[in-house]
């Protein structure tokens, strides 16, 4: 099989290879800020109302968070093996790897949606004037932590949906098959995204669902 | 899409060879190109759009304080002007000048590639640029938005009745932009350097960009994410910044300036690049101390990020954080002060050469010492307590970011216009106006000290008749700068199609971009250049 030229601003498919590794991995870091944005915030108000925070984080369903916790594990795990498979040139099993890991991450968004639908029945979705119904004690405080709560997971979906685009394309790329060797350097990229958005969720649910103590 | 290089051609420097520019001169030639060059020149072309536009509302808020009572514009269309000045001024002019248009042509070039690292995603950044300058502009233009260019909660959250979503998503949009010129920067500085050109060889304006590069991708997420969480908290009524939600405005604040003071950096970093390259050429000695205006620009990007809250010195935040983000202030001056010794040293001995890009540099020396050292007095707590929310903060930003970064721009402007165009424009008028916006300049913003020390806050349209003399001066001054402005947008226009022709290196001077032909072919060099020696050969 020979190797097609460079793009015509590199002098190496070696270059082009690192240059587009960096490109993503410093897209990455810009992603992480974005999170982290809302982390920040998130941790000071953590730390000042954590008795209501930690109550309100009892209103949540960490048995679907953590089946969602879960999906997204093994979609991480089909994702690698997609890779894998196409590094080897097995195309059929880069295309099932890679709809499988479009299956768990829709899914993932199915359980997501049906969580949020879920917190509207019970008023806990204080947007658009939405009627907010706590319980507890404290509902104004509790009312950000829905805040943060549907801002945090709203933003973290909006990624899966774009990656799962992604991986659209992909696996129609590689169903096509023309250039191996351009594909894999492509899916590799693509997969350090969808480690990403991975990652996030873990920090995601850790801070929404697991700290409620 | 190739184009053959002609190496025939390459010594024949007065016969024009095939360049960038007149290949293919078609609407789709230019708006879809992945040249650096000619998105460059798709930036320039805009971002002097957006400056005249922001100068327009500027000398509108001139005007107007010509008198003291407000008798020009009702206080509700001057803090529209202020807003849209600066809105259009910081988010589509500074942020964007010197690293989109002289970085993006120059960067590839001074490290002797073909092109940027991801040229569609360059091309890409220009189209989100201008997509997010239009819709900020429509919005400020259509509804007028009051709420000044920092977008402060409440006043945005709250109190706005004005389109401040829509001028908001603008900027968030345009964020992107500036996310990808400088994950581009970084990349291409990293990945596409000529064989032999170290890191220890790299031209300081190379360094500049660079650095600016990680601000851009280290900060503006953050400020997305502000935008973002604020517009949702006017658009959803979800609520992050309201005390009546649990919120804190003050988190904004935080959030905002933890991008806007590293902002400040992305507009000084450039400007100083340009400058470094100026002054050794200009004055023909080697950037005196390298290693140490290498050390100064990492360690201002690296204080950028940790000085954000002398922002906030009377906002309410703790004593011990007022002291702590005053101590790191001050700190900042030192690589500001070894730079700006490092420059006269260079000078020291040499054969200076008072070009128009020379003046502009000396201008940027001086205007950015006096923004300097005004700094340090902001920077002290307590003077802060008097100074803050006065036009002496007003005249100390517009020292750093107007006779700074502004007047590095043109410098660098007027120093690789030759390259760009492979022209030379008037010498006699392009000195006129180097020196009309250094006196203009001092005259406006000068006065605007002693306002500010005397006690005049900033943002009234209407004030005590005590302070009008100094207004009428500064006033007067803006009419000057306006002079110092229009005056290159007409003889560098001349020069493009009346000026000689200039050949490849006019100034005489060193670094990889000089080596291309003026104005270089369509992938720079017709070989990759090798490097053998520091960037500064001058003897």
């Amino acid at each position: 099989m020979t190797e097609p030229a460079p793009a015509e601003q590199f002098d190496t498919l070696e270059q082009q290879r690192h240059a587009g590794l960096m490109g993503m991995w410093v897209f990455l870091i810009t992603e992480l800020l974005l999170f982290g944005g809302v982390f920040g915030a998130f941790t000071v108000f953590r730390v000042q109302h954590g008795e209501v925070f930690a109550e309100a984080a009892h209103h949540l369903d960490l048995m679907l968070g953590t089946i969602n916790t879960v999906l997204l594990l093994t979609s991480g795990l089909t994702m690698a093996l997609a890779e894998q498979a196409v590094g080897v040139r097995r195309r059929g099993l880069g295309v099932f790897f890679l709809l499988a890991t479009i299956l768990l991450g829709i899914v993932f968004l199915g359980i997501k949606a049906y969580e949020w639908h879920h917190e509207y029945t019970k008023q806990l979705l204080p947007v658009l004037d939405l009627p907010f119904n706590y319980p507890g004690e404290h509902p104004e405080v509790a009312e950000l932590f829905f805040n943060f709560y549907y801002a945090m997971t709203g933003m973290h979906a909006a990624h899966m949906l774009i990656g799962i685009v992604i991986l659209g394309v992909m696996a129609a790329l590689i169903a096509g098959w023309r250039a191996p060797a351009k594909l894999d350097r492509q899916i590799h990229i693509v997969g350090l995204y969808w480690a990403f958005v991975d990652v996030v969720w873990i920090f995601v649910f850790t801070v929404l669902y697991l700290l409620r103590g | 899409m190739t184009v053959a290089s002609h190496p025939e051609n390459h010594h024949r420097e007065h016969d024009y060879p095939e360049h960038y520019l007149s290949s293919n001169w078609t609407l789709r030639g230019w708006l879809l190109t992945v040249d650096h060059k000619r998105i460059a020149w798709l930036y320039t072309v805009s971002i002097t759009g957006f400056f005249f536009l922001g100068g327009i509302a500027a000398l509108l808020i001139r005007l107007e304080l010509i008198t003291a009572p407000g008798d020009l514009l009702s206080a509700k269309v001057y803090n529209e002007m202020f807003s849209l000045h600066g809105i259009v001024m910081v988010w589509f002019f500074l942020i964007p000048s010197i690293p989109a248009t002289l970085g993006n042509f120059l960067m590839p070039m001074m490290v002797g590639a073909k092109d940027m690292a991801f040229p569609k995603l360059n091309l890409l950044s220009w189209y989100i640029y201008t997509v997010g300058g239009i819709f900020t502009l429509a919005a400020v233009l259509a509804g007028g938005v009051d709420t000044g260019w920092t977008f402060y909660t409440p006043y945005s959250s709250l109190f706005s009745n004005t389109s401040v979503i829509a001028a908001a998503t603008g900027v968030f949009v345009v964020g992107f932009s500036s996310i990808l010129t400088g994950l581009n920067f970084m990349v291409t500085t990293h990945t596409m350097r000529a064989p032999g050109l170290t890191w220890k060889r790299l031209p300081l304006f190379v360094w500049a960009n660079y650095a600016t590069g990680l601000i851009m991708v280290l900060a503006t997420p953050v400020l997305s994410v502000t935008l973002l969480l604020m517009g949702l908290e006017r658009g959803l009524g979800i609520g992050i910044f309201d005390p009546a939600l649990g919120g804190d405005p003050l988190l904004f604040q935080h959030l905002f300036w933890f991008y806007s003071h590293p902002a400040v950096y992305i507009m000084i970093l450039p400007a100083m690049g340009v400058v470094s390259e100026i002054i050794a050429c200009f004055s023909r000695n080697p950037v005196f101390g390298y290693k140490g205006m290498v050390l100064s620009i990492a360690a201002i990007a690296l204080f950028g990020f940790v000085v954000w809250g002398h922002h906030m010195f009377v906002s309410g935040q703790s004593l011990y954080s007022g002291i702590l983000f005053s101590f790191f202030t001050f700190l900042v001056a030192v690589p500001s002060a070894v730079k700006t010794l490092n420059w006269t040293a260079t000078m020291f001995r040499g054969r200076i050469w008072f070009s128009a890009p020379m003046i502009y540099a000396l201008s940027f020396l001086g205007l950015f010492t006096i923004g300097g050292l005004t700094g340090v007095f902001l920077a002290s707590l307590a003077l802060d307590v008097h100074l803050h929310d006065t036009y002496f903060v007003t005249a100390h930003f517009h020292y750093i970011m107007v006779g700074g970064a502004v007047t590095a721009y043109l410098g660098g402007l007027h120093f690789w216009w030759p390259k760009m165009t492979g022209r030379m424009y008037s010498e006699l008028w392009s000195k006129v106006a180097a020196l009309a916006l250094f006196i203009g300049f001092n005259l406006t913003f000068y006065p605007q000290f002693l306002l500010g020390y005397s006690g005049m806050p900033r943002r009234y349209h209407a004030y005590p008749e005590a302070f009008e003399f100094l207004h009428v001066l500064s006033s007067l001054g803006a009419g000057v700068l306006a002079i110092g402005y229009l005056l290159p947008l007409a003889y560098l226009a001349w020069s493009l199609w009346k000026g000689p022709r200039a050949p490849a290196n006019p100034w005489d001077a060193y670094g990889l971009e000089w080596r291309a032909n003026s104005p270089p072919i369509e992938h720079n060099f017709t070989e990759t250049p090798r490097v053998t020696g520091g960037p500064y050969a001058y003897d």
